[in-house]
């Protein structure tokens, strides 16, 4: 062959790479740049949480505390005041919960049923309900809150702790039961033959098939509940009375009472306390949480 | 040939399928709390609010027929003029720079970048706060006397001015930013998922090509993934409408009535100031808007699976 | 139990999906201890046919009969049936005895019984070591033992089979295609096994049944389906590569085509009055004769050779035939290159008449 005519200098191996190229300086820069944006509020949140009140009067929003001092913690929890009264927000946390629990466990429970029902056990008309369901989603709730009211009123739910459960089971129904029955219809369906040809049924298959397979997307189901729940507020204002108000209704309640003189770093640590649930759950979970706001997102 | 052979039994045909209701009973019985929803909840609330829109109920719903003077009324109403013209602000600007932002940042995380994670942690964390909790925060940070105007006058600019949430006709832009802060990261997740959801021989085939990365995203990419930004703008816009807890906690309305939303309108209406009916043509008002939006996006969807 | 009734019977089935009819007034009777093999094409209604006779599909009219008893309205498990699944279909958080005796716990059968089929399970599919391990853990051969073996336990008379091979490589195909056949000469089931695999199908079955559009196109046994396809779809069908097809004229002696004057003596006509009219030949590739045989073929001529392609085993020759083209197998040594004229000879009595018009053998 001919090879005695190629030249031996000039490129060879790996081509030479340069660690600061002009891209990587536009990439990097503005992703910096944004992440700053995102991570300030945390930032100030943090900080002034852990200053007393003459150091935030005199000194800079964003520098770290001189003095650190968690007395703003404790008072947040503890001693802030909602205008009816000064017992802080460990009231609204213990309420939160209260209402989280059972709302979790009704919502995943029925939504994973139905999400099951509407991928293997289609019956005339279940499609119509799940379109109307899904739909259902996109009316804002203001049109459906008056009636609700009245609809609780007759249950005898209204300003109790239970009705404030079914509503959350209500109104997270469409996003849930799309996702489970997304999940459940992306299962391989000759499984589902294969257990009906054995001789399960609606509940067998289920709880012995469907159910074991599935631990992920009850995951992601649940994350997407606990942080709605969490974070609601309008629910929260109008179904229950004060003595149930969730954490948020509380949070607010304290933050924007006219009554006094302005706490700032109490406010910022009742903030952050009442963020704190979701951003645990968020950074604990992170991929599930993930996908679950995408798989919800994207299809819905 | 023979398919059938000779009936040794009597395979007389049997009378027609009768109906079955009976059948997958338990499938039906399980599926009752949706069709309840959907139909008491999602149909039958929504209806009744509708037509009691039409009395004048004030602080107990009763059907004495009024037309449509709580309509005339609404529109006469200067409070619910400036909640529509702020909702159409708030929601256009939005709209933009959330898509802008995320899918920016999306095709930033997409370019194979390090600490990707890290990035991605950081722009999608506020998307877990409640809209309290981020209402709250950015009323802090945004606070003339402690807030960044403060910071800046501090640092010698002593003429700085920085409040929006202060300003009649900048406190839409101060929720606003508080508002892209929560929202932006989902869409970036969304996105990114679209992004990678995208064959890689596209990008091969660019590079083989040489066209440009920007040149890439502008003219294939991005009109690759059009069901998705579908879905984004479907999912800011279902968003907005309903925005309601991020101005209670931020600004409740004010100053004055300058940061009002069709969405505090009607509670106000309704939970406030006894204006059962007032607050129900508001609502319904609010619903014909989201109809606005979701048909186009139906037809949309739906034309685009007969072609697809 | 009448032992001379057929084991399923299917009396004018129809399904519908909507406005679509995927199953046309069929009906089909399979005899006991018979291998019946659903081919054809996707789409063309096998696997929907055998989703009916699980019950795993309901029937829009018409009744299924298992075993002499009316099955149409029952629950798959009441039916007697076994099913192998293309993907398996293993419970995955199950063991492998769990996945066996899933059905007979469903059933409630005593435990003692359950553990003894599933011994006599594991000891023909040769499994015993597998019963502890979870499907994740096996290999695709094995998942498809343990599928197979989930019918076994089930002790029932009819074994349904959705194309059980089709997620294996060719190998593996081969050998458990082999398998099978021993298993059912073993057991002597009614086996009705979906596939568009034509080998496959003309290795294991007793008869095939070629669907087409929701209807039987053809029921016979291999070597009718493949010697005498009673219509031209069966014929375009089945065979690799598929039969030669030269449209022309039939007078009721002679085929002609062009200049191609074919004399049919020795042919079995369907009927016995052959129709004259436009009809079309199918010769298959692998019974034109080249080399010496051509001299003591009946019809002989020659062809111009327009592309060579070599298999291995036999080598592949495209050349045109009274307008059309003709593919011909000959031997992996035979030397033939592309502008050749090539002798070569077939015969009549092997080729299949067809009408051009209903497409039917003559």
């Amino acid at each position: 062959m001919a090879d005695t005519a190629l030249p031996t200098h000039g490129p060879r191996g790996p081509k030479p790479k340069r660690a600061l190229s002009r891209t990587n300086i536009i990439v990097y820069g503005t992703l910096i740049v944004v992440s700053l944006y995102y991570l300030l509020p945390l930032w100030v949140m943090v900080m002034t949480s852990l200053k007393g009140m003459p150091e935030i009067r005199l000194g800079n929003i964003f520098a770290p505390p001189v003095e650190i001092t968690f007395e703003p913690w404790a008072r947040a929890w503890s001693g802030a005041c909602t205008g009816i009264n000064c017992d802080g927000l460990s009231r609204g946390f213990g309420n939160s919960v209260q209402i989280l629990l059972p709302s979790l466990a009704l919502s995943v429970a029925i939504a994973s049923v139905n999400g099951y029902a509407l991928a293997n056990w289609k019956f005339k008309g279940s499609e119509v309900f799940f379109t109307i369901l899904i739909l259902g989603a996109f009316i804002p709730y203001q049109v459906m809150l008056y009636p609700m009211v009245i609809i609780l009123r007759e249950l005898g739910l209204y300003g109790n702790l239970w009705g404030l459960v079914l509503v959350h089971t209500v109104f997270g129904m469409p996003i849930l039961t799309l996702l489970f029955r997304n999940y459940f219809a992306g299962m391989p369906e000759e499984l589902f033959k294969a257990a009906r040809v054995d001789g399960a049924g609606f509940w067998g298959i289920y709880f012995r098939i469907m159910l074991p397979m599935s631990l992920p997307i009850f995951v992601v189901a649940m994350i997407l509940q606990v942080t709605g729940i969490w974070n609601d507020f309008l629910f929260g204002v109008i179904f229950t009375k004060p003595e149930i108000y969730p954490m948020t209704v509380q949070l607010n309640n304290i933050v924007n009472s006219v009554q006094g003189v302005k706490e700032y770093n109490v406010n910022m640590a009742a903030t952050l306390l009442t963020g704190l649930v979701p951003l645990v759950i968020y950074f604990v979970s992170g991929k599930l949480f993930v996908r679950g706001i995408a798989a919800g997102a994207v299809k819905g | 040939m023979t398919i059938v052979e000779s009936d040794g039994i009597d395979l007389a045909r049997a009378e027609r399928k009768p109906r079955r209701p009976f059948r997958n009973i338990s499938a039906k019985i399980a599926s009752l709390p949706m069709v309840l929803t959907a139909l008491v909840v999602f149909v039958g609330c929504t209806v009744w609010t509708v037509i009691y829109s039409f009395t004048d109920s004030k602080l107990l719903p009763r059907l004495s027929w009024e037309g449509l003077g709580q309509y005339e009324r609404l529109w006469g109403t200067r409070r619910w003029l400036v909640s529509l013209e702020n909702l159409a602000i708030y929601g256009i600007c939005s709209m933009v720079l959330i898509l802008l932002i995320g899918f920016t940042l999306a095709a930033l995380l997409d370019r194979k970048i390090r600490f990707e994670g890290a990035f991605r942690t950081v722009f999608l964390y506020p998307f877990a706060l409640s809209f309290i909790v981020t209402g709250l925060a950015w009323q802090w940070i945004l606070n003339p006397d402690f807030g960044i105007q403060a910071s800046i006058r501090a640092m010698g600019w002593e003429s700085f001015v920085f409040d929006p949430l202060n300003s009649p006709d900048l406190v839409i832009f101060g929720i606003l930013i508080a508002g892209i802060w929560q929202g932006s990261g989902l869409i970036m997740v969304i996105m990114l998922a679209g992004l990678r959801g995208i064959d890689e021989d596209i990008w091969k085939a660019a590079r083989v090509d040489g066209i440009g990365t920007v040149k890439t995203y502008v003219k294939v990419i991005i009109p690759m993934m059009r069901p998705v930004f579908v879905t984004a703008l479907v999912l800011i816009a279902a968003g907005i409408i309903k925005v309601y807890d991020l101005v209670v906690a931020q600004t409740a309305g004010g100053p004055g009535i300058s940061s009002q939303m069709p969405a505090l309108y009607v509670m106000d209406a309704m939970f406030k100031n006894q204006n059962l009916a007032q607050g129900f043509a508001a609502s319904t008002m609010m619903l014909v808007s989201v109809l606005i939006v979701l048909i186009p996006w139906a037809y949309l969807e739906f034309a685009g699976k007969k072609r697809g | 139990m009448n032992m001379h009734a057929p084991s399923v019977r299917i009396r004018d089935l129809d399904l519908q999906f909507g406005d679509v009819k995927v199953l046309k007034s069929l009906s089909l009777d399979i005899r006991q201890g018979e291998f019946l093999v659903l081919l054809g094409s996707s789409g063309c209604g096998k696997s929907t046919l055998l989703n009916c006779i699980a019950g795993l599909l309901e029937v829009t009219d018409g009744q299924i009969f298992i075993q002499d008893q009316n099955v149409t309205w029952k629950e798959p498990s009441e039916r007697g049936i076994g099913m192998v699944f293309q993907s398996y279909a293993l419970y995955p958080q199950m063991t492998v005895e769990g996945n066996l005796s899933f059905g007979l716990k469903n059933a409630r059968v005593p435990k003692a019984e359950i553990a003894a089929r599933v011994a006599r399970a594991a000891e023909i599919l040769q499994i015993e070591p597998l019963l502890k391990r979870k499907p994740g853990a096996l290999s695709g051969g094995q998942r498809q033992r343990v599928a197979i073996g989930r019918a076994l336990v089930r002790d029932v008379d009819v074994f349904l089979f959705d194309e059980p091979l089709s997620n294996l490589d060719a190998k593996l195909r081969a050998d458990l295609r082999v398998e099978l056949k021993r298993l059912h000469q073993q057991l002597k089931n009614t086996m009705i096994y979906v596939t568009h695999d034509q080998v496959e199908a003309m290795t294991l079955a007793d008869r095939i049944a070629i669907m087409r559009g929701g209807v039987i196109m053809q029921l016979g046994t291999p070597d009718e389906i493949y010697n005498r396809p009673q219509n031209r779809y069966v014929a375009d069908f089945i065979g690799s590569p598929s039969m030669n097809f030269i449209d022309g004229r039939f007078d009721g002696e002679t085929f002609v085509a062009g200049d191609l004057a074919i004399p049919m003596q020795g042919y079995r006509f369907s009927s016995e009055s052959a129709r004259a009219g436009q009809a079309t030949i199918g010769i298959r590739p692998e019974h034109v004769v080249t080399g010496e045989l051509v001299e003591r073929a009946p019809v002989q001529t020659t062809v111009t050779v327009n592309l060579v392609e070599p298999t291995g085993p036999d080598t592949l020759v495209y050349a045109d035939l009274a307008g059309g083209p003709l593919r011909i197998r000959m031997d992996g040594h035979a030397q033939v290159r592309a502008g050749d004229v090539l002798p070569i000879g077939f015969e009549p009595s092997r080729a299949s008449l067809f009408d051009a018009e209903t497409e039917e053998r003559i």
